[in-house]
């Protein structure tokens, strides 16, 4: 069991993040808490820009997530088009 | 149509190119002056760096970037703040009581806000790789912002509540507050790659989880409006302080196979010191918020038991394990908060915050979170206390406590398999006897004992007339702390004064 997590505050740029973080994948759960929502999924989770244009209907720099974010668990990989939380469960 | 084709756009960078540049571009070799002598400190601990370029911020902020986005936090970091003293935000909240969290808050956490902006510029100008350096500057200038913030918006709760008036002297004198800045000043006087395992790692992003996310989650429960938006601005610097603790501590695993025995034995350490300095929080969030969010027990099961397993399964590739005496830290959260809060209740007389004993519902609260201890060690002894309070008899420990040398908390914590027996521990050295609050401070000191019988213990140094006087009077007019306000049980404080009449105007208001 290595689950990979991020929390975001509750706001209204946030839950669109978790939106499409829970659609794209399908094995992520969400608790939602006082003030934010925490997301774990096993393994791996991807959040994607075309996702979250799709929902908010403009343009969206992934790097907005730093606005939203509170805290996250996993191995980061980011680059232009989706931000990438990982364990690393191989053997090396 | 025969339209002219637009010239063709030029393409933007990538954010890999970007960072890119910014990282491996702008860095140079030195030639006035020989590397060594420019880095001095890089060598010293004995961690083996081949390339200093294969270090990489998986977020690759750039500067622009950062200073953009940093700009919008702040602008709706303000925005708040205003509005929150504009409406008397502090009549919302949900119990006086609670103001008392802010005050161990702003005088225990937000000077290490402020070391921490100064241990990452340090280390930040120390490290040889571009990469490296850039993260550590742009998280020296967060903490500058977090300290700024933190003290600015509880300067609101300052006008009205007691104990909030004189943080940084307080920070630097008070006896339990000892404890954070002792543990401070242990990682800023290590070298650089020291300092990122224990403030970037074992702290950040180990430990960190356990302070910010369920405080801050239980100020909005207790309507706390102000708090909640400082916190979740600082707490969205911390996502790429953690990362950055992730990545020196993989960064230093592959550099070297050398470098694995070091980092496993800072790991350890760390993991100890910040684990003993949560104890703070841990009775932070089971007696002084009166809304609870979840139990210290639950907050440790989700972010140390589950997290961490995840993370150091991760590091066992580079043959790194968990941290040592963590099942000790398990065996301890069915008694942390109960066994701290206790200590505080016993040291009212000396404390910038007020206590109280839990109501009967909280009690209940309490019995359902711990059921295996609760009213079988803690309970009896808070009905006790309570009957002696009414009885006029209120129960204060005059006599200052032993210190542990290492962690500088009072020697309360119980033995690892018996939380009825307290845990002695000692070690001799140069002739002089050390004493321990558990194996691992023990540990610790026996490593490094020529840096920690330097240890400012608050304790002995009033004995040794150090402070302020002979009488508790005295050090605590050393302290700064207002007598007979700061101090004592929340009922009868002027802060329960006020909150009461506050109260009774609204309901007169209502009719």
């Amino acid at each position: 069991m290595s689950k990979v997590s991020i929390t975001f505050q509750n706001t209204d740029d946030a839950r669109h993040l978790v939106d499409a973080i829970l659609t794209d994948n399908p094995d992520a759960t969400a608790s939602v808490m006082p003030a934010m929502t925490k997301i774990d999924c096993e393994g791996s989770l991807s959040l994607r820009r075309d996702s979250v244009e799709a929902r908010i209907g403009r343009s969206f720099d992934l790097q907005e997530i730093h606005l939203s974010i509170v805290t996250l668990a996993g191995n980061v990989d980011e680059d232009d088009d989706a931000f990438t939380l990982a364990w690393n469960t191989g053997a090396r | 149509m025969n339209a002219m084709q637009p010239p063709p756009k030029q393409k933007k960078l990538s954010l890999k190119e970007r960072y890119a540049h910014l990282t491996r571009g702008l860095g140079w070799n030195t030639t006035y002056q020989p590397m060594d002598k420019v880095f001095p400190f890089a060598d010293y601990e004995g961690i083996k760096i081949h390339d200093w370029d294969a270090w990489e911020d998986p977020f690759r902020l750039t500067m622009d970037a950062y200073w953009k986005y940093q700009a919008e936090k702040e602008r709706k970091l303000y925005a708040v703040i205003e509005s929150f003293a504009q409406n008397n935000g502090h009549l919302n909240i949900t119990d006086a009581r609670y103001v008392n969290a802010l005050k161990l808050f702003l005088t225990g956490v937000s000077p290490l806000e402020y070391s921490a902006h100064r241990g990452y510029a340090h280390v930040g100008r120390h490290f040889v790789g571009a990469g490296p350096r850039i993260a550590c500057q742009m998280q020296a200038i967060d903490e500058l912002r977090h300290a700024q913030t933190q003290i600015h918006t509880m300067s609101h709760y300052n006008k009205f509540f007691d104990g909030l008036h004189d943080a940084r002297h307080m920070h630097d004198r008070v006896w339990y507050l000892s404890v954070p800045k002792s543990f401070f000043e242990d990682a800023c006087s290590a070298g650089p790659f020291e300092f990122l395992t224990a403030i970037s790692f074992s702290f950040e992003y180990v430990l960190t989880n356990l302070l910010f996310v369920p405080f801050m989650s239980g100020a909005a429960f207790n309507g706390d409006m102000a708090t909640v938006t400082f916190g979740f601005s600082a707490q969205s610097d911390e996502a790429r302080h953690m990362t950055l603790g992730l990545e020196i501590i993989k960064f230093m695993l592959e550099q070297d196979e050398a470098n694995v025995p070091i980092v496993q034995r800072w790991i350890d350490k760390w993991f100890w010191r910040g684990y003993r300095l949560l104890a703070l929080v841990s009775m932070m969030m089971d007696y002084m918020l009166p809304k609870r969010i979840m139990s210290w027990a639950e907050a440790w099961e989700m972010y140390f038991e589950q997290a961490g397993d995840a993370l150091f399964n991760d590091l066992s590739r580079y043959g790194i394990r968990k941290p040592k005496y963590f099942e000790v830290a398990s065996k301890e959260k069915h008694r942390l908060s109960h066994e701290v809060w206790s200590t505080f209740y016993n040291y009212t007389q000396a404390t910038a915050f007020h206590t109280w004993l839990p109501t009967e519902e909280e009690m209940t609260w309490l019995s359902g979170k711990y059921p295996d201890t609760f009213d079988r060690l803690y309970r009896p002894r808070f009905e006790c206390w309570s009957e002696m309070e009414k009885k006029g008899n209120r129960y204060y420990n005059p006599t200052l406590p032993q210190l542990c040398v290492t962690c500088q908390i009072p020697m309360i914590f119980t033995e690892p398999d018996d939380p009825t027996t307290t845990c002695f521990r000692s070690a001799e050295y140069k002739g002089e006897r050390y004493h321990f609050c558990s194996d691992g401070c023990k540990d610790i000191f026996c490593y490094e004992p020529e840096k920690y019988i330097q240890s400012w213990l608050p304790v002995h140094q009033i004995y040794q007339g150090n402070c302020g006087g002979a009488e508790m009077k005295d050090v605590l007019a050393w302290y700064h702390l207002n007598f007979g306000a700061d101090n004592f049980d929340y009922t009868g404080s002027p802060d329960q004064k006020l909150w009461d009449e506050w109260q009774a105007q609204r309901s007169a208001n209502a009719v």
